[in-house]
């Protein structure tokens, strides 16, 4: 999910400017890269540490950087024999610039990122460890998190990342206050929904707020009707590169019914101008001109700091997505971010690998981190961290989430983050068209069958 | 005698000048190998290639044009290129020599005009695009904001509305910058065309068409080109604007290539679509010269 870094996109191209220039610039710094790829090996470890120091890299700025760099100050000071370095990177140019780094074989020791199909290419280009036997020699670390963390880290049946940070599942939120003025209840099922539709139609107040032109917003949409009406095994088979996957019935009708739901002005008026980094959704939202809207977690902290009193008078409804009638998936499924992740480079030296592997071991997510994350408003992937809401303010929204997390039979990734980047933007392509009803429910499964497996 | 003396002096310094101005071009050229020629060979080299910017470079001959060539995105990306290339050339051409030629009056007002008129220039495009975003939301932008109906319309969600809005949004930036060209164009053109015009009895319209327009010609051209030329490469503003979007309305070639490179990590496709910017980026260059006349250097003041 790019949610919580929604711009990252539109800001690479600042720095790019004329396009050609960007090609040639890429193109350009390849040179290195075949001549030091892979025959070169894993003896040289390429990276900045050097003398016993490993290196990592994150994302810069609130929420995360003050827990993340807390945790390595804690573990250094514990280890002086074997120190971390961090290098923190701007949001937008952190994804560009950690795949340059590990294609020119300058990666990391540990390498932050989002699990999936980014880890998945990591994998095949053979430049991160595979940790399973190490998650067998210490299942201690591996039992104290959340189990459907390990899931997208998990790449043919070997994990190849360190579960870490906070559990983001997607939520439906909703205005309470629009609800009480019109006179209705949050819905039960799905067609409570189009019952709703209706209803807030007719008082002149769109029923979702959607951020059409982010296209991942879109997405989760689809992510959850696929999965209410056909269960998580649906998506599952285009994962696993199954051909034609993408022509199941459940799929056909889950797409069949989004573009029922856009035809009944489900959606806010002009939904596809609409975007998610300006937070123009979220003020749809607060604002009532919109009464629900399905949006990340995270969603909760925007609203209560871009949305007045919205969150603090309680004003803020949220549940998970409800059940399709006579749909196969379980309505307690949910998707989103099941976690952030860690890998190790298999370019590191051992030393250094062996100092990464000692702080996945007692450094990540130890209680203080835990307690930092909860303050940010953030629920950690370790089981029993609800302990710590007790006294924040925000505890019943952290409880819910914790509930959602702890208690899906399934917890999908998001597809973006799921798929191969190439599938990933054939699927959000198709997604827009699908949502400008320019394709339709069979032309939109013949495109995304085309890219299985790519 | 003196002048033949002199004519002789001046081509002894010509002859000696020419061995030292071959050398004050190295440094253009030298930048210009580093940066354009040596990236260029690159980029030929990588179409032929699958690169997914992680992995090792595979050499795959054909495949990655191939899979270009074929695909549908293609003449569509080249025909989204073509009329935001020759729509804006339309737009922006009448609107910068009009703008042009009223500048060039020396009226104070008129130079405070031009003052104003040049501030877009000096803006990002990113800027300007997220500008014009916050302000055609049709939830919390201008229309909403004044009540005006007319102004609330799904601008960047609609494929027509959302390419005109490119066209004007690019118009707007560029204007400016054409507008200067004409207006110094303009003030190059002798005064006493107009009052020879004027005796015989000519009006400002005619004047306008008779007189200013041809004497324009080649600001005209040069104008041309650097629209045509550089719409090819339009890419930030559209980018931060439309992504491309809705669906693919407004994905020129250049966001085709970024797309493709970096966000589908298919460099080698993203180098065939390079190579072919590069290629019709030439083509229409040297067409643009063709078009300016076999001399374009020839005078347009014999007589005067």
């Amino acid at each position: 999910m790019e949610s919580r870094t929604p711009s990252r996109r539109n800001f690479l191209s600042l720095s790019m400017g004329l396009p050609l220039g960007a090609a040639l610039a890429a193109c350009g710094t390849s040179g290195p890269a075949p001549s030091g790829g892979g025959a070169s090996g894993g003896a040289a470890g390429g990276n900045g540490g050097g003398g016993g120091k490993a290196s990592y890299w994150f994302l810069q700025g609130p929420p995360g950087e003050a827990p993340r760099t807390a945790a390595v100050e804690r573990f250094n000071k514990a280890n002086p024999n074997g120190q971390i370095a961090i290098t923190t990177i701007q949001n937008d140019a952190y994804k560009t610039k950690i795949k340059t780094a590990i294609g020119a074989n300058q990666a990391p020791t540990i390498i932050w990122g989002w699990g999936g199909g980014g880890l998945r290419s990591y994998v095949q280009a053979g430049q991160v460890e595979d940790l399973t036997s190490w998650f067998g020699e210490n299942a201690a670390v591996k039992d104290r998190l959340f189990p459907g963390a390990f899931g997208a880290a998990t790449i043919d049946g070997k994990i190849y990342a360190m579960p870490c940070e906070t559990v983001q599942p997607i939520v439906l939120f909703y205005n309470k206050r629009v609800f009480e003025k019109v006179g209705v209840q949050p819905p039960q099922s799905y067609g409570d929904i189009l019952e709703l539709v209706k209803k807030f139609n007719a008082a002149g107040i769109a029923p979702f707020s959607l951020a059409g032109q982010s296209r991942w917003t879109n997405m989760m949409w689809l992510e959850f009707l696929f999965d209410r009406i056909g269960g998580p095994e649906v998506f599952q088979a285009v994962f696993d590169g199954e051909k034609d996957a993408w022509n199941n019935p459940a799929s056909i009708e889950a797409l069949t019914k989004m573009q029922e739901l856009i035809k009944a002005n489900g959606f806010i008026k002009g939904f596809s101008s609409v975007t998610a980094d300006s937070n123009a959704d979220q003020a749809l939202l607060y604002t009532g001109k919109a009464a629900m809207m399905l949006h990340g977690s995270w969603s909760y902290g925007i609203q209560q700091e871009q949305g007045g009193d919205i969150v603090s008078s309680g004003g803020l409804g949220w549940m998970n997505f409800p059940g399709v009638d006579g749909g196969k998936g379980d309505p307690s499924n949910t998707v989103g971010n099941p976690g952030q992740y860690l890998s190790i480079s298999s370019k590191a030296t051992p030393e250094e690998k062996e100092i990464a592997k000692k702080f996945f071991a007692s450094g990540v997510l130890d209680d203080e981190e835990q307690k930092q994350w909860v303050e940010t408003g953030g629920v950690p992937i370790v089981k029993g961290s609800d302990k710590l809401f007790a006294g924040s303010k925000d505890a019943e929204f952290l409880n819910f989430v914790y509930g959602v997390a702890s208690n899906a039979k399934v917890f999908a990734q998001s597809w973006d983050q799921a798929l191969s980047p190439t599938a990933a933007e054939v699927l959000l392509d198709n997604i827009a068209k699908l949502f400008q009803l320019s394709i339709t429910p069979q032309q939109f499964a013949s495109n995304m069958n085309a890219v299985i497996g790519k | 005698m003196s002048a033949i003396s002199a004519r002789r002096t001046s081509s002894a310094a010509a002859t000696r000048g020419g061995g030292v101005l071959p050398w004050l071009a190295l440094p253009a050229l030298v930048a210009f190998a580093v940066f354009a020629l040596i990236p260029l060979i690159g980029v030929l080299l990588l179409s032929f290639t699958s690169w997914d910017t992680l992995g090792e470079i595979q050499l795959t001959g054909l495949e990655s044009w191939k899979s270009v060539l074929t695909d549908p995105g293609l003449p569509h990306a080249l025909w989204v290129t073509f009329l935001i290339m020759l729509l804006s050339w339309a737009f922006q051409t009448p609107a910068s020599i009009l703008i042009g030629v009223f500048l060039a009056g020396r009226q104070r007002y008129r130079e405070l005009l031009a003052v104003l008129y040049f501030i877009p220039l000096l803006l990002s495009s990113a800027a300007i695009a997220i500008t014009f975003k916050a302000l055609l939301d049709p939830n919390f932008g201008l229309g909403a904001g004044l009540g005006l109906d007319f102004l609330t319309q799904d601008w960047l969600g609609e494929p027509g509305l959302a390419f005109g809005v490119v066209i004007f949004v690019v118009s707007w930036q560029y204007i400016p910058f054409h507008s200067l060209l004409y207006q110094g164009g303009v003030r190059q053109i002798p005064r006493s065309l107009y009052e020879a015009a004027e005796l015989d009895g000519a009006g400002r319209v005619r004047m306008f068409f008779s007189i200013t327009l041809p004497q324009l010609k080649y600001t005209i051209i040069t104008s041309s080109t650097l629209m045509l030329v550089g719409s090819l490469t339009f890419f930030d503003l559209i980018f931060v604007l439309t992504e491309g979007g809705p669906g693919d309305a407004t994905r020129a070639l250049a966001l085709d290539m970024y797309k493709r490179g970096f966000q589908a990590n298919l460099m080698g496709a993203a180098c065939v679509i390079g190579v072919i910017l590069v290629l019709v980026g030439l083509a229409l260059a040297l067409l643009l010269r063709r078009i300016g006349g076999r001399d374009p250097y020839a005078s347009q003041l014999e007589g005067v």
